[in-house]
């Protein structure tokens, strides 16, 4: 279906005291895609992320989301569309309860009550937080509150998922969980993130961010295994990829 | 620091209080938040000097603790932490009004000192039934009930914010704290000027945050309303509920029971 296509063109954006972020960004994406946005910090990751629901507006360039241009016309169906999942889960749950939370989007779609409910029981239950439907945000741990932050938005029915950095302040197991679950996804999935190891589980593509332009855009294996464009973009090779100290005779550094 | 902490805690803690399953928490929260009011308007329409009337209100929070299952020593400590804001408004009473009011034998009570009394009862009885509301409800049901009730949506969504965010801003307060305690050494850095730097430091991230709430609610299609969906439904034991502690308050406001209890018994004409 055309609509989970993505097409950004020579996106250029600067922020109001004119630091340049984004400097002729394209890249074009199609259905059901997994792909992983790396770079260094600053690089312009969240920036670019921003464009893609019309939080920010570009400077010069454009958006395509499915068949429309993004403007102001079509912000509402883009919004339909693109489900964003902010990096701090505490900006996203502002609601007084889980279950509010994850009704919000559905409600302002001007759904019926019944088939709100049903969004929001069936969103909760993929995440695994059906049990959390009635507790307040603030009360939930960092997993749980990543998992309905995840819900609020797959209860909007997205087809393209865009996430900031989805595995930070998860524990080791957490991380594990989420990342089997976007696995099971069939969106396209957009993903910002320093988890070099989740974009080698998740992504068949990345693309490389360097001071807000593109300088790799490619198979992930490729690019995860070409040291001097890490090394040059500030990212490293994802442990799983670098040798192993014991099996490979490489001095232990406890050593 | 621990002070922030441990309270913050504490109205954590008075929201746990409204998980419970008890009559007192299954009752709508109209019922309750509507009852509130009526005891407070009661209570605080009484004159100046009245104590006597007031006592019989009592009643209300003692009953409605028993039944909620409610801490009371808990909720005594909340009341008393309101309490120096009765006493300063009360505490000049006695120096201004100074014509005897009662004699209780040797000792002349002067007219302010009565008042000074009447307001810290007013104050005890309306704070304590406002903590038993919200231990009992929750105040996102309170939200709820004001507005079914018809307040206005944008005080009823600021409300609901402020509760909110109001632990993540404690949250972030108490973070910085901590940071300027952790490299404060023997005072220094601990000032007041320092202070006003963390308080501006508070207010940028606020605005940072409050301004990526927004960016989430929009791409949520969110339009200016808050649309909230849970059925609240009015029963009898709702209405009676209502019905029964108003009609007792307003007979406490009109007939003065105490009062009338000591004439009957001492045999006295009024």
């Amino acid at each position: 279906m055309s609509h989970h296509l993505v097409e950004v063109k020579d996106l250029e954006y600067a922020y109001p005291d004119g630091t340049k972020v984004l400097r002729g960004v394209s890249f074009r994406l199609t259905h059901g895609e997994a792909v992983a946005i790396v770079g260094a910090n600053g690089a312009g990751k969240s920036t670019l992320l921003l464009q893609l629901n019309g939080c920010l507006w570009p400077q010069a360039g454009t958006v395509r989301i499915g068949d429309f241009p993004l403007n102001k016309g079509t912000l509402s169906y883009v919004r339909r569309t693109v489900g964003m999942v902010f990096q701090d889960p505490d900006d996203q749950l502002f609601m007084p309860r889980v279950y509010d939370d994850v009704a919000f989007g559905p409600l302002n779609l001007g759904l019926p009550p019944e088939e709100v409910e049903d969004r929001v029981m069936q969103a909760l239950a993929t995440v695994g937080a059906a049990h959390l439907k009635d507790r307040p945000p603030y009360r939930l741990s960092g997993g749980e509150k990543r998992a309905v932050a995840i819900a609020a938005v797959l209860s909007m029915s997205p087809a393209i998922l865009v996430m900031d950095e989805p595995t930070s302040y998860l524990d080791p197991k957490t991380r594990r969980q989420l990342i089997e679950l976007l696995k099971t996804f069939k969106h396209t999935r957009i993903i910002a993130t320093h988890d070099l190891d989740m974009v080698l589980d998740l992504c068949s593509r990345t693309i490389v961010l360097k001071e807000g332009q593109v300088v790799a855009d490619g198979p992930t294996l490729a690019i995860l295994q070409n040291d001097e464009l890490l090394h040059s973009s500030s990212l490293e090779k994802p442990l799983c990829l670098q040798g192993c100290p014991v099996c490979q005779g490489r001095k232990a550094p406890a050593d | 620091m621990a002070t922030i902490e441990s309270s913050l805690l504490n109205i954590g803690y008075l929201e746990t209080l409204s998980y419970q399953q008890t009559p007192l928490h299954r009752l709508d929260p109209r019922a309750k938040l509507l009852t509130t009011l009526v005891f407070i308007i009661a209570v605080v329409s009484f004159g100046k000097y009245e104590i006597t009337g007031l006592i019989p209100f009592m009643i209300y929070p003692v009953a409605l603790i028993a039944v909620g299952n409610l801490p009371p020593g808990y909720l005594a400590r909340k009341i008393l932490l309101a309490a120096p804001f009765a006493f300063f408004i009360g505490i000049f009473n006695p120096l201004l009004d100074r014509a005897v009011l009662v004699q209780l034998g040797p000792v002349g009570l002067s007219g302010g000192w009565v008042s000074f009394a009447s307001i810290m009862i007013r104050f005890t009885l309306t704070v304590s039934a406002a903590l038993i509301l919200i231990a009992s409800t929750g105040l996102n049901a309170v939200c709820l009930a004001l507005e079914r009730l018809g307040a206005p949506t944008g005080f009823v969504v600021q409300l609901l914010f402020l509760y909110r965010y109001i632990f993540v801003l404690t949250d972030e307060a108490l973070r910085l704290m901590r940071a300027r305690s952790l490299r404060s050494f023997q005072g220094r850095g601990l000032g007041f000027k320092v202070f006003t730097y963390l308080i501006g430091q508070l207010l940028l991230r606020t605005l940072a945050r409050a301004q990526r709430i927004h960016l989430a609610m929009r791409s949520r299609g969110f339009d200016g309303t808050i649309r909230l969906l849970r059925p609240l439904e009015f029963h009898l034991q709702d209405a009676v509920f209502f019905l029964g502690w108003s009609s007792l308050f307003l007979l406490l406001r009109w007939y003065n029971l105490p009062h009338q209890l000591g004439h009957l018994l001492t045999g006295l004409a009024p």
